[in-house]
């Protein structure tokens, strides 16, 4: 069996003292910011990011993918006992858990969402040690042509799952890209978009655009809205659950977990979209269903199982393609730079330890993080004691020295707040941030495959319809384009973004 | 002509005036053609697909009715971005300590609740945990006082 031995392999990468401290901190860091409503992972990885430059790769990719599952962990307890999602993910666990809260059965609520988490997390591990592989090496065998038709792929599919309006999503992915052009243009070594300024010379860095719009937008935001924040449970207790509760979720939980890791993979996908699916899925087909909304705990046990599933299986499309199918895995490939590791299939052949490092690590922080949800609920209860008033100052001046210490260079903060206003812009015209900053990171990597595949074939578009991998991947992106397009599927998806 | 839904006019005015700098920028650098495509080549393309876009949302918004564009928040709009600003221009000629303060006071002030001795506490913590992270353990080059540069 190959892949116990590569899991063996792993496991001896991710259970070295270091790997384990950066692990824990990693997904301690996640759980906090998952409590937290007001950070997510995008603004913390991108503040981080600096601070693993002194790192080995292995253990800053270890750290960071702890922050994004631990944060899914996280996110379910505010939700459950504040009824505010602490992640955008989370969103759905409001709607049981928080009644469950209510019922008196916030222990069974959080028991239920960790343990399903665990579970997922634990499949989803399994599942990326599966698929990656053989994907890699299917990757490997692709062209210009192909990867050029795979970013069309991976950008249309992020654009039906986006909620909002179809034809702004695509917009943002536009304008994202266009964004990306900026600095010197790596074939002629023509300055674009630079306008003269030095700074700008070598592109804008995404943690600025990231920090920016997920960063300070979201805390100018935020304080709009006078802080409204009931904690109602004080001391959560009675955290077993009853026979009945384990024999109820325990469906639900796997077809979370299945629906999750699925859309995980998917271009676009990830937690958000695996938490709103399984939550309208397990509606459909519970056997509990007329109890949904009035803390059904199937309805808590499948979108969080589906989060974390999803979370973890999107590290699929980066790592055996290296194409980012979130913001999160955006900056994924932004650390992976900085350490001079080039995100593609060829990583798990080249790097097999910082492969399989990386998702035996998935599995013992997954551990870790039951064991700091469940006992340890009692210190992220008081954490949301916390006001924001004391929490957004922080959280501004931490986003801003790890801009700063990306080069040392004040021009940066300047253009993270410009890009902060920018966001503020689009949230007000109803615009979604997320596609603009795929389209950001796959703007150089697309015009780069688009040229190349154009040169081979001497001017001739018709290279992207020949290739029948490529064929493929432009039939399905236009399919899905479709698909939404259709009046019925248009209401459709409509429903489940307005539940 | 009454705008309906000035969420989306806007977007697609706002979307439009992106795309059409990106093409007149864009005429600066060498089209080049299909089969060797210069600098300008695939921003152009872009900008051009971005003007569209924005069209079609622009008329989308004079023929569908949707909801205003939310009323914009100036206070914490300027005090937070305002502050940032601040520290960024502090840092280097007043020292990181000024700087946090800077940014602490000012960004607080855009809250809606405005403690001056929480938030003094709460500046005077954050230095204290800064320059022991960041200065002296990730060793990042910021000086701490005035005239340190």
């Amino acid at each position: 069996m190959e892949i116990i031995q590569n899991l063996i392999l792993g496991l001896g990468v991710a259970l070295t003292p270091i790997n384990m401290l950066y692990c824990f901190f990693g997904v301690l860091l996640g759980t906090l910011i998952g409590v937290l409503p007001g950070i997510g992972p995008v603004a913390t990885i991108a503040m981080l990011l600096p601070a693993t430059f002194a790192l080995s790769p292995v253990t800053a990719l270890i750290m960071l993918a702890g922050i994004y599952y631990g944060a899914q962990y996280g996110g379910s307890t505010s939700a459950i006992l504040v009824n505010i999602p602490g992640e955008t993910s989370s969103v759905v666990t409001c709607l049981d858990g928080y009644q469950m809260a209510r019922q008196g059965r916030a222990g069974a609520a959080l028991t239920v969402a960790a343990l399903g988490s665990f579970f997922a997390g634990c499949v989803a591990t399994v599942v990326i040690a599966g698929f990656a592989p053989p994907l890699a090496e299917v990757a490997l065998k692709f062209g210009p042509s192909e990867y050029f038709s795979l970013m069309v792929l991976g950008l249309v599919a992020a654009v039906v799952l986006a909620h909002g309006s179809l034809i702004k999503a695509i917009a943002m992915i536009v304008l994202g890209l266009l964004l990306g052009l900026v600095g010197t243009d790596v074939n002629s070594g023509v300055s674009r978009f630079a306008f003269n300024v030095p700074e700008l010379s070598d592109g804008i860095g995404f943690v600025i655009v990231a920090m920016g719009v997920f960063g300070f937008t979201e805390v100018i935001v935020n304080l709009e809205h006078e802080e409204k924040r009931d904690i109602f449970v004080k001391k959560v207790s009675g955290l077993w659950l009853t026979m009945a509760e384990f024999k109820a979720v325990t469906p639900a939980v796997l077809r979370g977990t299945v629906l999750g890791s699925f859309l995980g993979i998917l271009p676009g996908g990830g937690a958000l979209l695996a938490s709103f699916a399984a939550y309208s899925f397990e509606k459909k087909v519970s056997k509990n269903r007329a109890n949904f909304g009035k803390g059904a705990i199937e309805g808590v046990a499948a979108p969080e199982s589906a989060n974390n599933a999803g979370a973890q299986t999107s590290f699929i499309p980066l790592l055996t393609l290296g194409i980012p199918s979130n913001p999160v895995m955006a900056l994924m490939v932004g650390a992976m730079t900085i350490h001079g590791i080039q995100p593609g299939p060829q990583i798990v052949t080249n790097q097999p330890e910082l492969f399989w490092g990386m998702i035996a690590s998935m599995w013992v922080g997954n551990l870790m993080l039951v064991v700091l949800n469940l006992p340890m609920i009692g210190l992220w209860v008081k954490l949301l004691t916390v006001p924001y008033r004391i929490l957004y100052p922080a959280i501004l001046l931490f986003c801003a020295i790890g801009i700063y210490s990306l080069s040392n260079s004040s021009f940066d903060i300047y253009l993270a707040v410009l890009f902060g206003l920018l966001g503020y812009v689009f949230v007000k015209l109803a615009c979604e941030p997320a596609p603009l900053l795929l389209g950001f990171i796959l703007g150089p990597m697309m015009e780069e495959n688009l040229r190349r595949a154009m040169l081979l074939s001497r001017g001739d578009a018709t290279v992207f319809f020949t290739h029948p991998i490529s064929l493929g991947l432009l039939i399905t992106a236009a399919i899905l384009l479709l698909v939404v397009v259709s009046p019925a599927i248009r209401k459709k998806r409509e429903d489940v973004f307005v539940e | 002509m009454k705008i309906r839904d000035p969420q989306d006019f806007w977007a697609g005015m706002m979307f439009m005036a992106f795309g059409a700098a990106a093409i007149f920028f864009a005429r600066n650098y060498a089209f080049g053609s299909a089969a060797r495509m210069g600098p300008g080549y695939f921003p152009s393309v872009l900008g051009g697909i971005l003007v569209a876009l924005g069209l079609i949302t622009a008329l989308r918004g004079l023929a569908f009715a949707g909801p205003a564009i939310g009323r914009f928040n100036w206070r914490p709009l300027l005090l937070v971005s305002g502050s940032i600003v601040l520290f960024g221009a502090a840092l280097q000629g007043l020292g990181l300590v000024i700087a946090i303060f800077l940014l602490i006071i000012g960004s607080a002030l855009g809250g809606h609740e405005f403690k001056l001795k929480e938030v003094l506490i709460l500046a005077l913590c954050l230095t204290v945990g800064s320059v022991a992270i960041f200065i002296y353990g990730l060793q990042l080059q910021i000086p701490m006082f005035p005239g340190q540069h």
